[in-house]
């Protein structure tokens, strides 16, 4: 039988697309069915804003160890790194990640499971000299650490 | 698929660090063209960590990760030879994925 060559890749697409949702699906549905987007957060356009769409402002802790630079040359990547001491502050199940004066504080939302270390790495963005804020979640509540970041060149592409 | 994800799991003691760099424009929506026109949206709002198909580690992001992102995370309970995966998808639906074996 011959087929048009289109549906077959169209096809090809809706297999891959479903060996992703399977993939997806195989996780433990109790994980899953906690995680959804706090999307109010995301879009919040400052850090009261942020923090009243997570729920509460969160108390500074000396167990979160956040790692940025005191200075960045190029706002459109800045290293960050958050290890949380778990002696000083145990169950932690997500972290996040906020830039104060970006259009959207909000950059990054992680959740951990048990097993896995409170620890993330990643490059963000800072339109301009501001506090960042790492955020630790666990059963007993919000935490937070925060450090400035000087900006020499904008994180917008500038 | 695209296999567009550079992916590197590495045992230390009872820990294993997963690092996985992705390729990806992560455009704000916020940038305009040599024109004037806004460069629509376009970033990863979606990064699962599995180990042996069991996820470590879910994450949303917003538009303010850096373009071709970098993370980094660590996990207990990985052994020499098991698989580690990392996948994506974007504000458009788009997907990836990347796989490696712990060493």
């Amino acid at each position: 039988m011959k087929r048009e060559s289109g549906a077959g890749i169209a096809r090809r697409g809706l297999l891959r697309m479903g060996i992703f949702v399977a993939a997806v699906a195989a996780v433990p549905t109790k994980l899953w069915a906690t995680i959804t987007k706090p999307s109010a957060a995301f879009a919040a356009t400052d850090m009261d804003g942020t923090f009243a769409a997570l729920g509460q402002t969160p108390a500074e802790s000396a167990g979160i160890i956040f790692t940025t630079p005191d200075i960045a040359e190029n706002g459109a990547v800045v290293p960050i790194k958050i290890e949380v001491d778990e002696s000083l502050l145990p169950g932690v199940r997500r972290l996040y990640v906020m830039v104060e004066k970006n259009p959207n504080p909000m950059a990054a939302m992680f959740s951990m499971i048990e097993g896995t270390r409170p620890y993330v790495e990643t490059r963000v963005k800072v339109a301009q000299t501001c506090n960042l804020y790492a955020v630790a979640e666990t059963d007993s509540g919000f935490y937070m650490a925060s450090k400035e970041t000087k900006v020499t060149l904008g994180g917008c592409g500038g | 698929m695209a296999g567009k994800i550079r992916i590197r799991a590495q045992l230390d003691g009872d820990t294993c660090e997963v690092k996985a760099l992705m390729r990806h424009p992560m455009e704000t929506g916020l940038r305009k063209n040599q024109a004037g026109d806004a460069i629509p949206a376009h970033y990863i709002e979606e990064v699962t960590v599995t180990h042996n198909d069991q996820v470590v580690m879910h994450s949303y992001w917003g538009a303010a990760v850096s373009a071709n992102p970098f993370l980094g995370v660590r996990f207990a309970g990985g052994q020499a030879g098991d698989t580690v995966k990392v996948m994506w998808r974007d504000n458009t639906g788009a997907t990836d994925e990347g796989e490696t074996t712990i060493r």
